[in-house]
């Protein structure tokens, strides 16, 4: 049974692999960045991410954006960080969002400030992701607000939530997400995959419990644009796994191909991917790569989206 | 214990400049235990200033004095006897000692000589490290004796969040991650069934959340 409107709680039960990608709000107030970025995913994915401060930098307002990608006709999905909001501010956000149409959010605690620019902002972390991710399941099936009293007119959100297979200690991220899974999630979006041996494994200990009929999981997918990029990831970005043949594969070819070689790996990751039991779809987070998602997409095999 | 960071001298030297005699209190609890603000450390910030207002030329008194517990009445009572031959005082106690000061001698200037940092321990000669949250609804019987309130750079309840390295938080590789550090105790205790039971949002009423707290015990009070 259905538990919300929302195209891609649709789409993924439908059992089509589901395709979602993401666009980073601009630093500043200009409504034409939003539009720009959002117009190169139309027709080649099922939500867009809109993410929510992201690195800790001050951009535009998720909901704004969402508002802005809602209007265009696209189907944005809300990103929404403990880190910012304590729990009045995000329970207005999601019946603000609800109330103009959006109805997919992903929950998460966000970037420490510490690695944004402004430092010396005060972390809220009134609830964490897994608790925001309870709060919002209560909104939406018990129409309560976490304090208890009843809204008027619950929102109904497709509720999602981050994992990374790859961060410390493994042994245990199995169990974050079932932690997760009991707080109600619906979807689950990974941290980028580029060691998919430990993913797959990981992907075996969520089998083996059961918890891929319980959520429904989107391969992290991020190509590399060149070797730098590649060793960016992998010596400065917490929590990611570039396994070293990777770094030596993109370096291996001419800078100006580098770009096409880090799509050919992202492609073969994704065929790859097909095949593991328990992947629901891919989440491409083509970073300011916008405009190449639909080639990604189209050479994956995964065009056209499906209609609901 | 409350662990406190001495002030550099720049910004002392600053604050204590308008004032000719002054009286600069120690306190022999925490503050003694961490070398912020005990008899030792009264003593070598006195000399200190007494040298910097030599070498200026300026006219300058300083009077020491550590008390057993400056964040207790009936100790700074006996502040007393020195208040009136002093012009303001310079605290090296806990922002708690500090307030005392201020309370009881409501027309002394009264300023503190150290930063307080946070509730803590010793991890080691001269190292302290920051332990509990005060949020005034303990969970460390839940979590394996390790407080992600106060240890997690996120404050996650149901950690740890995606940056956790080698044991290590993505804040800061000199930090530890409070929820590596859980699920191991975890793990040698036999209850790591205990970390997929949720904790529920928290109620910070027990903390800050409900404004400045106190404790009133009928039967001492």
């Amino acid at each position: 049974m259905m538990k919300t409107d929302s195209t891609l709680e649709k789409i993924l039960a439908s059992g089509q692999l589901a395709v979602t990608s993401e666009c980073g709000p601009p630093r500043g107030a200009l409504p034409e960045k939003v539009k720009e970025k959002a117009e190169m995913l139309r027709g080649c994915v099922d939500a867009v991410n809109v993410t929510d401060n992201q690195t800790a930098m001050v951009r535009m307002s998720s909901l704004a954006a969402c508002i802005l990608i809602k209007q265009m006709g696209l189907n944005p999905l809300l990103q929404m960080v403990t880190r910012d909001r304590n729990r009045l501010a995000m329970q207005s956000e999601v019946l603000g969002a609800y109330s103009h149409g959006i109805d997919n959010m992903l929950c998460l605690s966000g970037d420490h400030p510490h690695f944004g620019d402004h430092p010396g902002a005060a972390a809220v972390h009134d609830i964490d992701s897994v608790q925001a991710v309870e709060m919002v399941k209560k909104m939406r099936d018990e129409g309560l607000f976490q304090g208890g009293q009843k809204i008027d007119g619950p929102p109904k959100m497709f509720i999602g939530a981050a994992a990374n297979p790859f961060a410390d200690p493994f042994e245990l991220r199995v169990a974050r997400l079932a932690k997760k899974v009991k707080a109600g999630v619906d979807f689950i979006q990974t941290q980028c995959i580029y060691n998919v041996d430990k993913f797959e494994k990981w992907m075996q200990g969520i089998v083996d419990r059961g918890l891929h009929e319980k959520v429904y999981i989107l391969a992290g997918i991020t190509p590399m644009k060149s070797v730098g990029m590649a060793k960016y990831m992998k010596n400065k970005v917490p929590g990611m796994d570039v396994p070293d043949e990777l770094i030596k594969r993109i370096g291996g070819v001419p800078k100006e191909n580098q770009a096409e070689e880090g799509i050919k790996m992202c492609l073969e990751t994704i065929e790859r991917l097909k095949t593991v039991k328990g992947v629901a779809g891919f989440h491409i987070m083509a970073i300011e790569w916008e405009h190449r998602v639909r080639e990604i997409v189209e050479r994956a095999g995964l065009l056209p989206r499906p209609t609901f | 214990m409350i662990t406190a960071e001495r002030k550099s001298m720049e910004e002392l030297i600053n604050c204590v400049s308008p004032y000719r005699r002054l009286l600069l209190v120690g306190c022999n609890e925490c503050v003694t235990v961490c070398s912020a603000g005990g008899r030792k450390e009264v003593a070598l910030l006195s000399s200190a200033l007494q040298l910097h207002f030599m070498k200026e030329g300026k006219p300058f008194e300083i009077k020491e004095i550590t008390l057993e517990r400056q964040c207790d009445p009936e100790y700074v009572e006996e502040l007393v006897a020195h208040i009136d031959s002093a012009d303001a005082v310079l605290s090296m106690a806990c922002g708690c000692g500090v307030q005392e000061i201020a309370r009881r001698f409501k027309e002394k200037p009264v300023m503190p000589a150290v930063n307080t940092k946070f509730m803590g321990a010793s991890e080691r000669q001269g190292v302290w490290a920051e332990r509990c949250a005060g949020c005034g609804d303990c969970v460390l019987g839940l979590t394996g004796g390790v407080c992600p309130i106060a240890r997690c750079s996120k404050q996650l309840m149901n950690g740890p969040c995606g940056g956790s390295t080698k044991g290590k938080c993505e804040v800061d590789p000199e930090i530890d991650c409070a929820w590596q550090l859980i699920w191991d105790r975890l793990k040698a205790l036999g209850m790591t069934e205990k970390y997929e039971e949720n904790m529920p949002a928290k109620d910070w009423r027990t903390g800050r959340g409900a404004g400045p707290r106190k404790i009133v015990r009928e039967d001492l009070a």
